[in-house]
């Protein structure tokens, strides 16, 4: 009944309800002269109460489709807040490429891979990636680093750090040679300071964690990323009741897809992996089974080919199959060593 | 803290006393039930079952630290922030220092190419005074196949640091502090773990070796997965006994032959053709490490022993911090020492492969007991 909303007089409204106009989109579509004829007052009368109307629908013009479901939003809006979506660079020009740009807000990220192919190598860098300040074309976010088996190593952040600003500064140099003042005051404790570490030691502490973000990022908006190092570790040891683990996991995707898209944050968690047994044959599977491999929105794998390590897009809504190779380099994330294209600038 | 009772969250008295009647008494019970489950079981509205929630999940959720006041905490408190150095100078380099604190490293390799040498020599080094380069403190050794040879551990002590064990009661003192656990049983190895996390720190423990974790599996007669399954809290319970105490736990681990059970990929990888590529090289190492997948992932560091014609290599495989390099090494008097301080980069699934090419020991494929 939004005619009540409306600043118009008593008699108005009543005159508006008896004839049957309760809603404004009601009103839309009906000209001055022919309201004026069913409520029996005069034609300015009745084109103020349109202009009030159009007034209050005015504000309410990019939910036009909310008066058919409540929350919902157009696919084309959803169009425009998607391409002003940032993305947070891997450090690798061919891993960007297959993924679009690089790890997408708003959207949960899983990677998964054999030990040692590099997962917690690409956390980090992605943990210290968002903080590359906007001018870089960064998002200059803070991270959260949720580390549940311990792999987190304080050095190797510090020297990924140290990489990524003497990259800024050659960045730097190439494009602003006259700019003296454009030198980067950035410091590799800075971007240190700026990871927010937790340490998980069972999986009620994950539970706990992801409940206790909902209140952390609303005193820390400046968080981009969510990093889980590993998702799995906790999911593999304890659980007996198999249909409680999945329930668990679920209910822990939702939250995290939630927090996604209310901060406008992308969360990365990094699975281990587990052999399969399909048809004839065993073959590597991401672990955790079968439903929560449907829970995250884009899943990448990580894989040795020959000598080159690959990551190769499982699903996604919106980026095709693709792999691309990548290196783990004293630097931190770099691409393939044996790709023969020029590093792209950031 | 997952375990922290509900009674000693500071919950609206209604809602305490509703989860006490209900028998949720611990944090674990209360955040592994859904929210509607929650509504339903307790028979209160979604408004206070969210609030009890997130409270609960405040109280239990650890907090945090940023990564720079966790750096400066190690370096401040830890000797050489958070390693120990293996005396290996190579090796030390690759690893930043030396073998981490807080985390499990693996030593995998063949029979007799001499994870246990280097487990003795790093026994010893870590109960030598700081100004040897030591840890100054007890070290736990359980030796699960009686492999320990304290004649042998005096012997590398005699050759190496000659200044202090030509002193016998110096030699006491340091071989006094290794003491060595024989558990004949996944059980009574379990009872040790749980008595070591208790007495750990009054007692000065600084190093932890476990020689070796496959052998103690084998001998329960499980196959496959059931045995993933048997490991699975211990590899829990010594990672975070590992992480609490922030002492270098060493675990050796033993190689079997690579059977139809192991997969190595993916089934994106078996539909196109560019799987093929990494196939043949595959096969080619036919011994993989014992202990499954999950333990692959469970460890930080593995260092990979193995010969190669004749030679024997130490492998860094996994490493977050050192990129896959192998060091030529050979065994003395003195205990294991590098050949040369320049390891050689490995590429591709050479870094995960297990050679025992020219090894004088014999191999036997009936290695069967340990799988």
């Amino acid at each position: 009944m939004e005619i009540w909303r409306l600043p118009i007089s008593a008699s108005q409204r009543g005159k508006l309800i008896s004839a049957g106009y309760t809603s404004l989109s009601s009103l839309s579509s009906i000209s001055s002269s022919d309201l004026a004829r069913e409520l029996n007052v005069s034609e300015s009368e009745a084109m103020n109460i349109l202009k009030v109307a159009s007034h209050s629908r005015g504000s309410e013009t990019s939910n036009a489709s909310c008066s058919i479901v409540e929350g919902a939003q157009s696919a084309w809006d959803m169009l425009h807040d998607e391409e002003s979506l940032m993305h947070i660079t891997t450090s690798s020009a061919d891993l960007d490429n297959i993924l679009g740009g690089g790890i997408h807000c708003k959207e949960v990220t899983e990677i998964g891979g054999v030990p040692g192919i590099g997962k917690t190598q690409l956390g980090i860098q992605i943990a210290v990636n968002v903080q590359i300040p906007n001018d870089f074309g960064g998002l200059g976010g803070n991270s959260i680093y949720i580390d549940t088996e311990g792999s987190f190593m304080v050095e190797r952040a510090f020297q990924i750090a140290e990489a990524c600003i003497e990259d800024m500064s050659e960045y730097n140099r190439f494009l602003r040679k006259d700019f003296q003042e454009c030198k980067i005051k950035m410091q590799p404790q800075d971007i240190l300071e700026n990871i927010f570490y937790f340490r998980i030691c069972s999986y009620t502490e994950q539970i706990a964690l992801i409940n206790y973000l909902d209140k952390f990022l609303s005193e820390n908006k400046d968080v981009k990323v969510i990093v889980v190092d590993s998702v799995t570790f906790h999911f593999r040891q304890d659980f007996d009741d198999m249909a409680l683990r999945t329930r668990v996991l679920s209910g822990m995707a939702l939250k995290l897809m939630n927090l996604a898209k209310r901060f406008s944050l992308a969360v990365v968690l990094l699975n281990q992996v587990t052999t399969k047994h399909t048809e004839a044959s065993f073959q590597l599977a991401l672990a955790l089974g079968d439903s929560w491999s449907h829970t995250c929105t884009n899943r990448i794998v990580l894989y040795w080919n020959g000598n080159e390590r690959y990551a190769y897009i499982d699903k996604s809504p919106s980026l095709r199959s693709a792999s691309a190779a990548y290196s783990v380099t004293a630097r931190g994330i770099r691409n393939s060593s044996s790709s023969c294209k020029r590093i792209k600038m950031m | 803290m997952a375990n922290k009772l509900i009674s000693e969250i500071p919950l609206p008295k209604s809602i305490a006393n509703v989860f006490s009647a209900r028998n949720i008494s611990t944090a674990k019970d209360a955040l592994t039930l859904t929210e509607f489950e929650l509504m339903e079981l307790l028979d209160v509205g979604l408004t206070e079952v969210r609030s009890a929630l997130s409270q609960i999940s405040e109280i239990v959720a650890p907090p945090y630290q940023t990564a720079l006041s966790l750096m400066e905490q190690r370096f401040q408190n830890e000797h050489l922030g958070g390693h120990f150095p293996t005396g290996l100078k190579g090796l030390d380099a690759a690893l930043c220092g030396g073998i981490p604190f807080g985390v499990l490293t693996e030593l995998i390799g063949p029979a007799g190419i001499g994870k246990t040498q280097f487990c003795l020599k790093l026994s010893l080094l870590a109960s030598l005074p700081t100004n040897y380069g030591g840890l100054d403190g007890r070290v736990i050794y359980i030796d699960v196949e009686s492999k320990f040879s304290s004649r042998r551990l005096l012997e590398i002590g005699l050759r190496s640091f000659p200044e202090i064990f030509q002193m016998k009661e110096m030699a006491q003192e340091m071989a006094g502090r290794i003491l060595v656990l024989r558990p004949t049983s996944l059980a009574e190895f379990t009872q040790s773990l749980e008595q070591i996390k208790v007495s750990l720190l009054q007692k000065q423990v600084k190093m932890l070796v476990i020689d070796s974790m496959a052998a103690l599996v084998s001998g329960e007669h499980e196959q496959g997965a059931r045995r993933q399954q048997t490991l699975s809290w211990h590899i829990s319970f010594i990672k975070s006994l590992a992480e609490f105490s922030r002492i270098p736990v060493v675990v050796t681990n033993q190689v079997r032959s690579r059977n139809h059970e192991d997969a190595s990929r993916y089934s994106f990888q078996v539909q196109s053709r560019d799987g093929a590529i990494g196939t043949t090289m595959q096969y080619d190492s036919h011994l993989v490490a014992a202990l499954g997948i999950q333990w692959a992932h469970a460890v930080t560091t593995r260092l990979v022993l193995e010969a190669k014609s004749g030679e024997r290599f130490i492998k860094v495989a996994k490493s977050p911090i050192s990129p896959p390099l192998a060091f030529p090494f050979h065994i003395t008097s003195s205990g294991i020492s590098l050949l040369s301080d320049d390891g050689k980069e490995v590429m591709g699934p050479e870094i995960n492969a297990i050679h025992c090419q020219g090894h004088n020991e014999i191999i036997n494929f009936g290695m069967e007991g340990l799988h």
